[in-house]
């Protein structure tokens, strides 16, 4: 990474993060390995969704959709006697990119509001499929039999172990994104972002580029899925219910889009926040509601933007 | 299948597009006059509705409570959009997509404090509640031919309003060029909050008048709003043309899938896998529908001209 301040936070989030479960272990406190844990996974959707939004300009208003699909392909593998993690989580994020295929092959066509209106319907088509599917529980959703198994050399049923796990594959993730951002695919998206007809005008059609960016970032969102479902062990259509897309949006905009570590930073501020707010008050929902309008109307570059300088993009 | 369960759907299929035309007509106004994404419209639905069935409990009429919630929403309307939208105009979508967010949080939060999270259920004042018959065979519930009734008095009202009077010209004047506009000295601020009102309103209703026959609770907006997002990609943003043809074609696929999918399945495979597939297809039917209508014309059936 050759962008200071920016690596500089990134990886003091990560110490921050491995210390917590010696940290919560000497106060005593598990429940908070467990709340970074489920801020982490949902870190790795707020970047996939960055490499769309903040890099490609491209406002998914669905990002749940690929959450809940993720979740619901190892919850039905488990079903029929599938264990193997691999296998299930490979399934997981096979099975986000065709969906993510599928969407972002009409959407992509369109922009601006219709993008936006598109994704958003989707996701809900497929939160009523999702109460629609008796077999897999349905409205009410059904308990995931057995937690993904990776043949005794990682115990997910074991908080710490989990943890950890998670933790690494969200350093992956943000290195893979930084890197695929500042290849020359990245540059084409980049550029198309900031200025369409002349990325046209120097030989690059914007529309497989941008094609494959959705898939690659609705991929990554389904193993931030097959992780979710590992974590909560309930299956629930809930998992693709719009406010959630609403949630993952609102982290990447809060921690400071086209930065991807400010999308990690969105989903640890918003989630702790949450988490806060709801011990304090049944309707901490009424404190966040403005709080989201505030953020968007005063600070537009996100926490990122106090943190680190702009950087010129491309 | 007989011609009296036919009718009947059908007539469900057109109190749902009302329904969804009173919402989408406000959301395209709103798109097409002052370029926002109005994701809160659907809490002026909860809030019409809300504000009804209080009114209704006051009073004792439901005309009135109905009649009084318009206003009420309208100014609801208003006074949101002097706080918290003005100022969105100009920003782009996603900022305009998040802060609206962000209201339906608080709307659905503030109506789970003053009324509760528990639905309202209200009955129907006994002059509203028979049906009427048609022929021997065949009859239908009074209050919902009522509603559809309202509903096209009021589409009809809407295009006077926009092609026939002084506001509706200004609107669509706004609509085409709004520096013009207020170059000529119109109160184009005044004319935003004006418009955004109404819109607000037009929910207002269509929540207010579902009131009696649905339950009344927090979130009950955001369903309706997807929905409405649908019809307008069908019928073309900005067009309220649109936005009625696609109002109409969503609530009779929605509604006729839902009535009649299943059993046509039947015939084709068997019929376990049709009990399970049936009301499956049938919820994502008008999605799919919008995805071919798309995938032929990107900009919807009915574009607004001009834009």
């Amino acid at each position: 990474m050759r962008h200071g301040r920016r690596a500089i936070v990134f990886l003091g989030l990560v110490l921050l993060l491995a210390a917590v479960p010696p940290a919560a272990a000497l106060l005593g406190q598990p429940f908070y390995v467990d709340l970074l844990r489920r801020v982490m996974i949902f870190a790795i959707a707020a970047v996939s969704l960055d490499l769309i939004l903040g890099y490609g300009g491209m406002v998914s208003f669905g990002h749940a959709a690929y959450l809940g699909v993720g979740a619901y392909a190892v919850t039905i593998l488990a079903v029929y006697g599938v264990h193997n993690g691999v296998l299930q989580w490979a399934a997981a994020v096979g099975a986000s990119m065709l969906l993510a295929a599928a969407i972002g092959a009409v959407s992509i066509r369109t922009s601006g509001i219709y993008f936006i209106m598109i994704t958003l319907a989707f996701t809900q088509m497929l939160y009523y499929l999702g109460i629609s599917l008796d077999v897999y529980g349905g409205d009410n959703g059904m308990r995931l039999p057995m937690r993904s198994q990776f043949g005794g050399l990682i115990d997910l049923g074991n908080g710490t172990e989990f943890y950890y796990l998670v933790l690494g594959l969200l350093v992956l993730v943000v290195l893979f994104v930084r890197r695929l951002v500042d290849s020359r695919f990245g540059m084409v998206i980049r550029a198309a972002k900031s200025n369409e007809p002349r990325t046209r005008a120097i030989g690059f059609s914007p529309y497989p580029y941008r094609l494959a960016a959705f898939v690659i970032s609705g991929g990554i969102c389904g193993l931030a899925g097959a992780l979710l479902i590992n974590h909560t062990a309930y299956l629930t259509p809930d998992l693709m219910h719009w406010t959630r897309s609403g949630d993952i949006l609102f982290m990447v905009v809060l921690g400071g889009m086209a930065s991807t570590v400010g999308p990690v930073l969105g989903a640890l501020v918003l989630l702790v926040l949450e988490n806060a707010l709801s011990n304090w008050t049944e309707h901490w929902q009424i404190i966040l509601g403005p709080f989201l309008v505030l953020v968007v109307l005063f600070a537009r570059r996100g926490l990122g933007g106090l943190l680190w300088r702009e950087e010129r993009d491309g | 299948m007989n011609l009296q369960l036919v009718l009947e759907q059908l007539l469900n299929g057109g109190q749902l597009g009302v329904t969804l035309f009173l919402m989408a007509a406000g959301l395209t106004l709103i798109f097409g006059i002052m370029n926002l994404v109005n994701l809160a419209h659907g809490s002026f639905y909860m809030v019409g509705a809300y504000l009804a069935v209080t009114f209704y409990r006051w009073t004792g009429s439901l005309v009135l409570g109905v009649l009084l919630a318009l206003p009420a929403t309208l100014l609801a309307g208003a006074v949101v959009e002097v706080i918290a939208l003005r100022t969105l105009y100009e920003r782009d979508h996603l900022d305009q997509v998040l802060a609206t967010f962000g209201l339906i949080l608080f709307f659905n939060e503030l109506t789970a404090i003053i009324w509760g999270r528990v639905g309202l259920f209200t009955n129907l004042p006994g002059w509203l509640s028979g049906s009427v018959d048609f022929g021997a065979t065949f009859s239908y519930p009074l209050y919902r031919l009522v509603i559809i009734v309202v509903g096209i008095g009021v589409a009809g009202a809407l295009w006077y309003m926009v092609t026939r009077t002084r506001l509706g010209m200004l609107v669509r004047a706004g609509a085409s060029n709004r520096t013009m506009v207020a170059a000529l000295g119109v109160n184009i601020r005044l004319l935003y909050t004006l418009v955004f009102g109404i819109g607000a309103a037009l929910a207002g209703l269509a929540g207010a008048m579902a009131a009696p026959i649905y339950a009344v609770q927090p979130g009950m907006g955001d369903p309706v709003l997807i929905q409405a997002f649908v019809v307008i990609a069908i019928g073309g943003i900005g067009s309220i043309r649109g936005a009625l043809a696609g109002a109409l074609i969503v609530g009779m696929v929605d509604t006729l899938g839902r009535a009649f999918l299943k059993p046509a399945l039947a015939t084709l495979i068997s019929a376990p896998a049709a009990q399970s597939a049936g009301p499956a297809l049938a919820s994502m039917l008008v999605y799919l529908l919008m995805a071919v209508v798309l995938v032929l014309r990107p900009e919807g059936l009915f574009p607004a001209r001009g834009r």
